[in-house]
C-alpha cells in the first residue's frame, strides 16, 4: 500500500465506451453469478408459469373457444410473454436489494461507469429470460405446443418477446430505484403486471371481452406483445404482422422514457 | 496535483429532506494531513456517515467543498475514486459471490486487467487470512471474517486514502482486535486513514488526530491524550437512595475537587484524573456527613463522558433511538437528496 497517488488523467471518450462496457460485462457476471448460486430462484420463476401452461391447458382451456379451436397452441405464445414479463420483475427485486445492502455504495465509490449497474442488471435478468424461455419451450412441447409457423419464426418470436421484457426491465428497474426495499419493490410490480398481462388476449380472445376492455387488451403493451409472438410463433389464422412493429414501437418507447429516468433517479439517489 | 493535506474540507452542508428537512452537516470543516489516521469520534446520527460518503463521492454536499488530496470531490469525482478505497460498518459484499470473486469483481470495476485482479485478490485473501474461505460464497462467512473481506476488497487498488466507516461497529472483542491490528499495520505502510467510531477506546488505540462531532459540527478537536486531559481518565459513579439524598451528595462532593460533578437521578458522576484517590476522598466525606450511598462505581470514560463533558447532555437515548431507526434512515438518506 504506498502512497503513490495513482493516475488521475482523464480517459478519452472511446476508451471510456470500452470501460462502460467492461463495467457492464463485470457487473453482469456477478449478477448472473448470484442466480447461479440461487438455483432455487430459477426453479421457483420456471414452476409458477409451468403451472400456468398445466391449469390453463388441462384444467380452463377447454372452456375457452379460440380461433382455429387449438387452445395450446393459442395458449403458449401468451405464456411465454407472461413469463419474460414476470421475469423482468427481477430487475426491480435486484436493484431494490442492492440498494438495501449498501452495494450500490460500493459501486458508487469506485471509478466504474455508471451506466453500468443498471445496464448489468437488466442484461443479466434478460439471460435469465432465455433461459427461462428455454425450459417453457420444452414444456409446451410436451403438453402439444406445436410452432407451426416454423423454428426461424419461432425464435423470431422469442427475440421480439425479450426485446420487450428487456424494455420492461427498465420500468422496472425504476420501481427498484424508488422502492424502500426487495419486498416492496415486488409488491409495486404486481398491479401493473395483473392487468396488463391477464387483459391483453394472452388466455383469452380479446374478442370475447366486453368493449370497453378489448380496446385496452389489444393495443396496450403486453396485448400487442401477445399478439405479436402469437402471429410469429404460430401463424396462419393468429397472423397479423402490424402487432409485431406494435410491440417494438412499445419496447421503444418504454425504452426511452424508462432507460432515462433510470439513469436520472440512479443519478441522485444516495 | 500535490496536496499536503489528504482531506481538505470545508464549511460542508449536507440537508435532507424526508419529510421535514435534517441538516445532517451543518458547517463541518475537516483538515487531514497525509499519513495519519484521523479519528471522527460521534454517535449515531452526529453526520460521521454523511461527511465520510460526501468525501467519497457518494453524496454530494447541499454546499461547501472537499478536496482529497487535491481532487476536488464534485469535479473530479472519478479521479477521486480512484484514489479512495471505502470500507464500512455494513459490509458490503456480495452474499451470492465467494470472497475472492468479491475482491476480483472490485478490482475489474477498478479497471485492473483480469489476471492483475486475480492475483491481487490471492495475495489480499492471503494477507487477511481468507485464504482458506476464498472459495466459499460469503453467506457463509462470520461477521469478522465479511468485515476482514470488506477492507480487504477496499485495497485492491492500493488507495493512498482509506476510509473506514465504524469498521468494527457490531463485532465481538476478538474480531475487534483483529482488524486494529491490521489497520495499525496499514498504517505502518503509509496510508492515510478517515476512521468513524462510536467508541472512544478505538479512537484512543488507532488515531493520531481526533474529531468529535455532534449536529453535523465539529464540537471538539485534539490528539486522544488532548481530549483525554481534558476530560479526566476515570469515572466515579455514586448512587444514593433518593434525589433528595443526590443533592447532598452533589454538593459534599462538589466540595472534594475542582472538576464539576453531575447529578443525573439519584446519581452523582465526577470525571477525574485519580479515580480511586478521588473515590476513597467521597467515601471518607459521605461516611463524616453519615450519608450512605446505596452503590459506588470506578470505570472508564466512554464517547458518552466525553459527550457530556462537551456538550453537558447525555448522548445515551438517542444512540437507543438511533439504532433502531438507523436502517431506515440510511434508505432515508437514499431516497432523499
Amino acid at each position: 500500500m504506498t502512497a503513490t497517488v495513482t493516475q488521475v488523467e482523464k480517459l478519452s471518450a472511446p476508451m471510456r465506451l470500452v470501460w462502460a462496457w467492461r463495467d457492464m460485462k463485470t457487473v453482469t457476471w456477478r449478477n448472473l453469478l448470484g442466480s447461479v448460486r440461487t438455483p432455487e430462484a430459477i426453479f421457483f420463476s420456471s414452476l409458477q408459469p409451468i403451472m400456468f401452461v398445466l391449469l390453463f391447458r388441462y384444467v380452463f382451456g377447454g372452456a375457452i373457444p379460440v380461433p382455429g379451436g387449438n387452445y395450446v397452441n393459442y395458449l403458449m405464445p401468451g405464456i411465454f410473454v407472461q413469463t419474460v414479463c414476470f421475469g423482468s420483475v427481477a430487475t426491480a427485486i435486484g436493484l431494490a436489494e442492492d440498494l438495501q445492502k449498501g452495494l450500490i455504495e460500493r459501486f458508487r465509490a469506485l471509478p466504474m461507469a455508471r451506466s453500468a449497474v443498471l445496464g448489468g442488471r437488466t442484461t443479466a435478468d434478460s439471460i435469465r429470460n432465455v433461459v427461462v424461455l428455454v425450459i417453457l419451450t420444452i414444456v409446451g412441447v410436451l403438453v402439444g405446443f406445436r410452432p407451426e409457423a416454423g423454428v426461424a419464426n419461432f425464435l423470431l418470436g422469442c427475440l421480439v418477446m425479450l426485446i420487450f421484457a428487456y424494455a420492461l426491465s427498465w420500468g422496472f428497474s425504476v420501481i427498484g430505484l424508488i422502492a424502500p426495499n426487495s419486498e416492496t419493490a415486488q409488491l409495486m410490480t404486481f398491479p401493473l403486471l395483473f392487468p396488463l398481462t391477464f387483459a391483453s388476449g394472452a388466455f383469452s380472445p380479446v374478442e370475447a371481452m366486453p368493449g370497453w376492455l378489448r380496446g385496452f387488451a389489444t393495443w396496450q403493451p403486453v396485448g400487442t406483445a401477445v399478439a405479436a409472438a402469437r402471429s410469429l410463433m404460430v401463424g396462419g389464422v393468429y397472423s397479423q404482422p402490424d402487432k409485431v412493429y406494435w410491440a417494438l414501437g412499445w419496447s421503444a418507447l418504454m425504452l426511452a422514457v424508462f432507460s432515462f429516468m433510470a439513469v436520472r433517479l440512479y443519478r441522485k439517489v444516495d | 496535483m500535490t496536496s499536503e493535506l489528504a482531506i481538505d474540507a470545508r464549511d460542508l452542508v449536507k440537508v435532507f429532506n424526508r419529510g421535514s428537512s435534517v441538516r445532517a452537516l451543518d458547517g463541518f470543516s475537516l483538515q487531514v494531513p497525509r499519513g495519519i489516521v484521523m479519528g471522527l469520534l460521534g454517535p449515531n446520527g452526529s453526520g460521521k456517515t454523511t461527511a465520510v460518503r460526501i468525501l467519497s463521492t457518494i453524496l454530494s454536499p447541499t454546499s461547501g467543498s472537499a478536496s482529497i488530496l487535491g481532487l476536488d470531490v464534485a469535479k473530479q469525482a472519478d479521479a477521486v475514486r480512484r484514489t479512495i478505497g471505502l470500507a464500512g460498518q455494513y459490509a458490503t459484499v456480495d452474499e451470492n459471490l465467494t470472497g475472492r470473486e468479491n475482491i476480483r469483481m472490485v478490482g475489474q470495476l477498478t479497471h485492473m486487467s483480469k489476471a492483475g485482479a486475480a492475483s491481487k485478490a490471492d495475495e489480499l485473501l492471503e494477507r487477511f487470512s481468507l485464504t482458506d474461505a476464498g472459495n466459499r460464497p460469503v453467506k457463509t462467512y462470520s461477521g469478522g471474517m465479511r468485515r476482514r473481506l470488506d477492507l480487504a476488497a477496499s485495497l485492491v487498488a492500493a488507495p493512498p486514502l482509506l476510509f473506514l466507516d465504524e469498521p468494527t461497529t457490531g463485532l465481538d472483542p476478538q474480531s475487534r482486535n483483529d482488524l486494529w491490528e491490521i489497520i495499525e499495520q496499514l498504517v505502518t505502510e503509509g496510508t492515510t486513514v478517515l476512521l468513524t467510531t462510536q467508541y472512544l477506546e478505538e479512537a484512543d488505540r488507532l488515531a493520531d488526530d481526533i474529531v468529535v462531532i455532534d449536529h453535523g459540527r465539529e464540537i471538539a478537536h485534539g490528539t486522544p491524550a488532548v481530549l483525554k486531559a481534558q476530560l479526566g481518565t476515570t469515572v466515579v459513579e455514586v448512587s444514593f437512595a433518593d434525589h433528595a439524598a443526590a443533592d447532598r451528595g452533589l454538593e459534599l462532593i462538589r466540595s472534594l475537587t475542582e472538576k464539576e460533578p453531575i447529578r443525573e437521578g439519584s446519581m452523582v458522576e465526577l470525571t477525574v484524573e485519580n479515580g480511586p484517590r478521588v473515590a476513597a476522598d467521597v467515601l471518607r466525606a459521605l461516611d463524616a456527613a453519615q450519608l450512605e450511598p446505596l452503590g459506588l462505581a470506578i470505570r472508564e470514560p466512554s464517547l458518552d463522558d466525553v459527550f457530556l463533558s462537551l456538550t453537558g447532555r447525555r448522548t445515551a437515548e438517542e444512540v437507543a433511538a438511533d439504532e433502531s431507526t438507523s436502517k431506515k434512515r440510511r434508505r432515508g438518506d437514499k431516497e432523499s437528496q
